[in-house]
């Protein structure tokens, strides 16, 4: 079995999979029902101040289902923790001390104040709690109050609260973003600048799942009205791919520890995460589909797939696919591949036909031949643009190479290019 | 020496016969069926589509119901099979539609496209929507003989062109064999007169009952009167065993008791013997014997003279007849019959099996079963007894005889359904009917417009 332990801004775990702050890590009873089923560390529901109550609406999640499969997408209108803060840190404390163990991440979320940020802090350290995760993200609610992502959105303020919270407690700091930023760059690049440890992304997307038809209202509705809210679940993910690439990839922020959200269900959507430079990774939306048991086969699917490619822990594939993120103009022009038909595998639904037909480049052959259907892919219309392997509900396409002798030829470098650097 | 016949009606409680002879299949619910419909691929050129008798737009209905218009889904049946209803509890879509699911290949198991079909049309009932207008009235007549499923489509069809559709129908009651021949379990909940209702509701259909070509009617005479015709008459004749002693009552030809069955307003009321012999290897037989069996019979037994791939019904019903404790006997034929009117009968079956040319011969060895009641369901015949009596069109094979169109030897006389060759099945009725009117439209507006 490989080492899944891992670290993320100096917290450290013992295997990759935390909860994302949010209703599963609200209080004591969930937190240790998590911990039992073997997740490796939780970012607590975020934590406002004493005083302003928070209050929540009846009617919270929306979401959008695909066929069968529940939830593909997540859509929620809640706020941060509505229980008294006394409660919760007391909760923290005690997990805390029953499973030293496991990363106990507190999230926080006060208004723009120093003080108010010196006051909680120091409440917060007396838990003992491994770090502390800043919600700079919440879209709904908050923001109306001048918190979550109206902090989020404004890089100055980010690096302001960041340096703060360093300059105030010496426990790690998270930060976590908000994916409702033209880029994501920005906000990261304060984060770093402002000392943060690391940063947390992504929370949830601006949304509004579905219109009621009848109502003619937004859901979650309330009483005939309803709000915007955060999306997240497996729709949000390659959103969050991209964002956690682009800190990756960029000079400004490269090698900034990440704490990857947004979407991840399974060992494989972490393993992603992980591979474009992620520490730890946490889950939400997966959890509130099917509840904590699903670690289990988080760990042992990872646990499984490094023994097999021979990666003894976390590190060894850590930002290994980083290098191959890069600029579309960089990509070889002169690389062709076209779909290949498995016949013996093919239940001839003629959809690869028709897609090609309909949306595409007319390079699937649709034949009788004896009466028997045959779809053929027609090679020299093939652009290799994938689209029919996507489509085939039997999975019997796919997409072969093409040996054509060319070497590699980038964009800049190709003829066809008006601003082509390549020498005629 | 014969025994006394034990035949009695209420052989079960009125409870477990109301169960015994409710739906088949029970209905789908909402959530039911849209996970169904997410199992279908909606293919392109779908090889159902192609299948079904009446072509309809399978993956197109399905994907209406997956999307929540259940109704608009039901319309895209009906535009193709105005008895959609009924094909969706009564097709045989084994060796239809379902055969030839695609996703037979890799989940070994096809869409249950005619579930879906029953959920679709049940909704459009349900929402008590007429989905069809008629076209500005023409001036054409037309006559339509037999109110099956044949005549019905027919008649639907040339009542939308706007033509204006007499059906004569002998029997009391219009919906032919969906009234009084499909087994009672299919068609719960007077599903037929439903849909028949609902086929005359669009308007522009005089329904003429107790009306049967032959007796007060000729056919000179509709030709005559009307623009055209059409026949769908069914199949008015029965084969006999060809045995002596065949007409003692405990022998009865299935149809007939089967009729009575669908007919009666209450089923505790409805005779069955404690043992029974059914004759046949159609559906018919089995209908009689699962029915036989449903209404309390202790012993039934199916005597087919052939094996089980030979039988004209399908995997599925063999199996409905089993595990309802029908006992099959294959490869014997009724070769003797002993008894009299009031008493049990024996019959005696001899063994059969090919001969080297494939042709059935008898083994000579023989065995005798006793019984109540014995069901005849070894086929149906046309009777073209009706179309006698002045210019007839031809009949061969006796079946009438059609083009592509349905159009008969006589010009302006089309016909559908069993009396014509083919598959004899709803389904094939209602398309020859649908085709029919179409050709016949055409026919009458010729030159017009
Ligand atoms: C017991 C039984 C079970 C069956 N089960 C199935 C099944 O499960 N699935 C399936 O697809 N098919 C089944 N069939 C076959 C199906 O019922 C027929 O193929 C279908 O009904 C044929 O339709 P039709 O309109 O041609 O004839 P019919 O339904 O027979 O209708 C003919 C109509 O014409 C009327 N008529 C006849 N002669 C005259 C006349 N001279 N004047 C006026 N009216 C006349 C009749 O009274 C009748 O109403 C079954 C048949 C039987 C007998
Ligand atoms: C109901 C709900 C409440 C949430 N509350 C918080 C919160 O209090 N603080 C926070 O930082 N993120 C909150 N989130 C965002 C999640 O922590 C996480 O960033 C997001 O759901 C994306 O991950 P997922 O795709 O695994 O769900 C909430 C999400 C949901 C669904
Ligand atoms: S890869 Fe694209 S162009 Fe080629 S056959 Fe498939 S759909 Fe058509
Ligand atoms: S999409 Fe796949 S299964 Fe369907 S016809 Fe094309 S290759 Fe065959
Ligand atoms: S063949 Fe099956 S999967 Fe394809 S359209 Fe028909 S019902 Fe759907």
């Amino acid at each position: 079995m490989a080492d899944l332990s891992t670290e993320v801004g100096g917290i450290k775990s013992p295997n990759p999979f935390w909860l994302a702050s949010a209703p599963p890590t609200d209080k004591e009873y969930n937190v240790v029902r998590a911990f039992k089923a073997g997740w490796g560390g939780v970012v607590w529901k975020t934590l406002g101040e004493a005083g302003p109550p928070v209050v929540n609406v009846s009617s919270r999640y929306g979401a959008v289902h695909i066929g069968e499969q529940r939830i593909f997408g997540l859509n929620n209108i809640e706020l941060i923790t509505d229980r008294p803060l006394e409660v919760n840190l007391r909760e923290i404390k005690k997990v805390k001390k029953d499973w030293p163990d496991r990363a106990m991440v507190v999230s926080l979320m006060v208004p723009c104040e120093e003080e108010a940020w010196i006051k909680i802090l120091k409440e917060v350290e007396d838990t003992e709690c491994d770090g502390i995760e800043l919600n700079f993200g919440c879209p709904h609610g908050m923001s109306e109050r001048g918190m979550g992502a109206a902090v989020g959105q404004v890089p100055e303020y980010v690096e302001m609260v960041t340096r703060w919270c360093k300059t105030h407690t010496n426990m790690p700091v998270l930060v976590k973003l908000t994916p409702n930023v033209t880029s994501i760059l920005g906000p990261a690049g304060a984060a770093k600048a402002g000392g943060g440890d690391g940063v947390s992304l992504i929370n949830t997307v601006n949304s509004i799942t579905s219109i009621d038809l009848d109502l003619m209202a937004p859901t979650p509705t309330v009483d005939g009205k309803g709000s915007h809210g955060g999306y997240c679940g497996p729709a949000v993910k390659p959103m969050a791919l991209h964002m956690c690439a682009e800190i990756a990839r960029n000079a400004g922020t490269a090698g900034l520890p990440m704490s990857a959200i947004g979407g991840i269900s399974n060992w494989r959507d972490a393993a992603e995460f992980i591979a474009l430079g992620a520490g730890t990774t946490q889950v939400c939306t997966a959890v509130m589909h099917y509840g904590f048991k699903i670690v289990e086969d988080m760990i042992d699917g990872l646990s499984d797939w490094m023994d097999q490619k021979g990666y003894e822990k976390i590190s060894d594939f850590q930002g290994l696919a980083v290098p191959n993120i890069t600029d579309w103009q960089n990509l070889n022009m002169n690389y062709e591949i076209v779909a290949e038909i498995e016949q013996a595998k093919c239940v001839k639904c003629g959809l690869c036909h028709i897609v090609c037909e309909d949306t595409s480049h007319q390079a699937i052959s649709a034949e009788r031949i004896d009466g028997e259907r045959k779809y053929s892919v027609i090679d020299d219309e093939c652009v290799g643009c994938n689209l029919c392997m996507h489509v085939c509900p039997e999975n019997c396409i796919t997409m072969r190479k093409v040996d054509n002798g060319k070497d590699y030829m980038n964009w800049t470098q190709d003829p066809r290019n008006p601003f082509s650097t390549a020498a005629e | 020496m014969t025994q006394s016949r034990d035949i009695a009606a209420g052989r079960c409680e009125a409870i477990a016969l109301a169960k015994a002879f409710g739906d088949l299949h029970s209905p789908l619910t909402d959530q039911q069926a849209f996970n169904e419909a997410s199992r279908c691929f909606y293919c392109h050129d779908a090889p159902c589509l192609e299948a079904c008798p009446t072509s309809i737009d399978i993956p197109g209905f399905i994907r209406r119901i997956a999307t929540g218009n259940a109704t608009g889904a039901g319309r895209t049946i009906l535009d193709s099979n105005i008895m959609g209803a009924t094909c969706a509890r009564v097709c045989p879509v084994e060796e239809l539609c379902e055969e030839v699911c695609v996703r037979n290949t890799g989940d070994h198991k096809p869409v249950t496209i005619a579930q879906l079909q029953r959920h679709a049309t049940d909704a459009l009932f349900e929402a008590g929507m007429q989905p069809y207008t008629r076209e500005a009235e023409t001036d054409k007549k037309i006559a339509v003989v037999g109110a099956g499923p044949a005549g019905l489509a027919c008649a639907h069809r040339l009542a939308r062109y706007g033509h204006e559709v007499t059906v004569f129908e002998a029997k009391p009651k219009a919906g032919g064999l969906n009234e009084y021949g499909l087994a009672a379990y299919k068609m719960p909940d007077n599903i037929a007169q439903r849909e028949v209702d609902f086929i005359l509701s669009v308007g522009g259909i005089n329904l003429e009952t107790g009306k049967a070509l032959g007796d007060e009617l000729t056919l000179d005479q509709l030709r005559n009167d009307y623009d055209a015709v059409f026949l769908g008459l069914g199949l008015g004749a029965v084969n006999a065993l060809g045995l002596e002693g065949e007409e003692v009552d405990a022998i009865k030809d299935a149809v007939d008791y089967i009729s009575d069955l669908r007919q009666a307003d209450d089923l505790m009321s409805v005779a069955v013997g404690r043992r029974v012999i059914v004759i046949g290897g159609g559906n018919t037989a089995i209908d009689a014997a699962v029915q036989a069996k449903r209404l309390g019979a202790d012993e039934v037994t199916l005597v087919y003279r052939r094996g089980p791939e030979q039988m004209g019904a399908t995997g599925f019903e063999q199996d409905l007849a089993q595990t309802n404790g029908v006992v099959i006997r294959h490869w014997a034929k009724p070769v003797a019959i002993k008894g009299e009117n009031g008493s049990a009968v024996e019959m005696t079956f001899e063994a059969t099996q090919l001969d080297g040319k494939g042709r059935l011969e008898g083994t000579g060895a023989t065995f005798t079963l006793a019984a109540d009641q014995v069901f005849k369901a070894i086929g149906q015949a046309f009777d073209a007894a009706p179309l006698q009596g002045g210019a007839a069109p031809e009949v061969s094979g006796g079946r009438i005889v059609i083009d592509e169109t349905r159009r008969t030897s006589l010009g302006n006389v089309y016909a559908g359904g069993d009396c014509v060759a083919g598959q004899d099945l709803t389904v094939s009725a209602v398309e020859d009917g649908k085709v029919a009117a179409k050709a016949m439209h055409l026919e009458l507006t010729k030159g017009t417009s």
